[in-house]
Parts: structure tokens; sequence; C-alpha cells
């Protein structure tokens, strides 16, 4: 069953910053794994922050998730949590 | 996040589904990429699990693997990211042109079937290089079970098992193979697509502002490709 949709308008992100800011992320990635002089760990959380904060940039705003509606971002949300636990379940399989 | 003054019509005005507000084909792209996040997380939990449970080191980054070369890769996809979305914005204010001239500028205005080209030849341009890195690396001894004997990395892996993670090297191989071998399949599958919609929709401008759904749904599945490369990326070739 269709319905008619409403049109929706909102402000255009500005497509060519957020170019620029992956880019400089990925930059700030490869000196911060190749040469920045910090302990392992902290190396480690700073990667997957910098690769987080850039997949979520390329999901709210390449994607539009931030303008779609919530229905719509569930769909993308709950297999999030479902690989959280699938990770989980197969560590502790490891560890037990 | 700073942004433009621009306003657009987000959705096409086309019947949209009940339940997600949406129309069926963005409806159904966003079903498939939610079971393609399953199906990554499965091979990057994997991975995780291969790697942080063995008591043997993995290779340290860069020692195998040609990180600036894939550095630049990344950065190719995520120009190709750009353009895509440059073409979907492009024909949500209906400019099917390829490029017009704008009054008192040097740079050309861009249009449809401008940016998606671009588009095409960045993902192809990624897929060409993950192919010279794959025969490079295999070239060097580098297999999907692990460091072929007799080759520069075997003898490497003789000299310092533990920079090249010599204990490891099967594991490293296949994990390394399966995760960007799939990405790569990802990545090619969408190449095909954008050339197939290129000659047979943009090309006869059957695309307009009112309906324009093929570029969305494939602009959908080309930027969950993006992001599933910006995490590969920093997991296997930085950390």
């Amino acid at each position: 069953m269709t319905t008619p949709q409403p049109a929706t308008t909102h402000v255009r992100p500005n497509y060519m910053l957020i170019w620029l800011y992956l880019f400089v992320m990925t930059i700030a990635e490869v000196l911060l794994a190749f040469e920045l002089p910090v302990s392992q760990n902290i190396k480690l959380i700073l990667l997957l922050f910098l690769a987080v904060w850039k997949a979520l940039l390329v999901a709210l705003y390449f994607m539009h998730l931030k303008f779609e509606r919530w229905r719509l971002r569930l769909i993308f949300i709950v297999p999030l949590p479902l690989a959280a636990i699938l990770i989980t379940v197969v560590i502790m399989e490891k560890v037990f | 996040m700073q942004t433009s003054a621009t306003t657009d019509t987000m959705r096409p005005p086309y019947p949209a589904e009940s339940g997600a507000g949406v129309y069926s084909n963005k409806l159904g792209m966003w079903v498939f990429l939610a079971s393609d996040v399953m199906f990554f997380t499965a091979l990057i939990g994997s991975y995780v699990i291969l790697r942080f449970g063995m008591t043997e080191p993995w290779a340290k980054p860069g020692a195998v693997l040609n990180v600036p070369l894939t550095g630049i890769n990344t950065f190719l996809l995520i120009c190709s990211s750009v353009s895509m979305v440059k073409a979907y914005a492009a024909i949500a204010d209906g400019k099917k042109y390829f490029l017009r001239k704008v009054a008192g500028q040097t740079l050309q205005d861009g249009g449809l079937k401008f940016w998606l080209l671009i588009t095409i030849i960045c993902g192809a341009g990624f897929v060409g290089v993950q192919v010279f890195e794959y025969i490079k690396l295999v070239g060097h001894g580098f297999t999907p079970t692990g460091y072929r004997e007799g080759s520069v990395l075997a003898e490497h892996a003789l000299a310092d098992p533990v920079k090249y993670g010599a204990g490891v090297a099967g594991m490293y191989g296949s994990t390394f193979f399966t995760m960007t071998g799939f990405h790569g399949f990802h990545v090619t599958c969408g190449v095909v697509s954008m050339l197939y919609l290129y000659f047979t929709k943009v090309l006869p401008e059957k695309y307009s502002p009112q309906d324009y759904r093929g570029i969305e749904v494939i602009g959908l599945y080309w930027h969950f490709v993006d992001l599933v490369w910006i995490i590969l990326f920093t997991i296997v070739y930085l950390i």
C-alpha cells in the first residue's frame, strides 16, 4: 500500500566541507599510526574513534540519515547492537 | 556542521510505503544495507577475535601492506562518495547536463552526467589500485595461506618473526584477503551498476527532479561501501 509522500525541505549540508573533514581525518589517522609517539592502547582508541567519527559523517550527511525519519534510521541502527552481541558472545566463548 | 543556504527536496516526490515513509526501492536498499552490516560485522568480528585471541604477534602495520598506496586509495573512495552526493544534489536541482559555463567564473558548473562519471572513474580507480596491490603482494609472497616459501616476505619473516608476524601469517593472509576481497567485490558491483545506470538512464536523460530514485538508491549503496572501507582501512592497515 502506498501513500502520497509529503515534500520535505531542509538545509543541504556543505558536502565539500565534509569531504575536507574526511580528508584531514584520514591524514591524521595515518600520521597517528606511524608518526605519533604514544602508547599502543591510546593509539588504538584514537584510531577507532577517528574511524567511527568518519563513518558517522558519511552515514549522517552523505547517506542523509540525519534528515530521515526515525522509522528509517531504525533499520540501520537495529543491526548494530546485534553486531555487538555477536562479537561479545564469540569473545566470551574464546575467553571462557 | 556548516551548511550552505541551498534547500532541496530530500525525497523524490514519489508514492511512499506507509511504514517507513519512503518509496519501496529505497526501503529495499536500506534493508539490504542492514543485512550487509551483519555480513561485514561477521567478517570484522572474526578478524578481531582471531587477531586478539592469538598469543603470537600479528604483523606490524606497514610491514607487509603498502599503507601510503592504500591511503591514496582511501582518498579516492572518499572523493567518489563526495562526487556521488554531488550527482544526487545535481539531479535534485534539475541539472541533467555534463558541464555548463557560469558567467563570471572560471570553473564550470557540473551536472548529473559529470558527477556520476567522476564517481565511476574514482570507483574503477579504487578497484584498479586494489588489483595492483594484490598482484604486488602475491608477487612478494603474501598469499591467503601466508608467506609463500622462498619468497621475499618469507625470508624477511625468518629474519624478523615479530615484525612480520611469522607465527600467524596464514591467519593474517586469509583474513586480509577475505575482508578486502569481499569489499572489492562490493565496489566492483557498484561500479558495474553505475555504468549500467549511466548508459541506460543518465545519458538518455531519463531522470528528473521529480523522479531520481535510481540515483538515490545507488548512492546509498555507494556511501555504505565507502563507510565499510573507512572501518576496514583502520583495523586492517593501521592497527
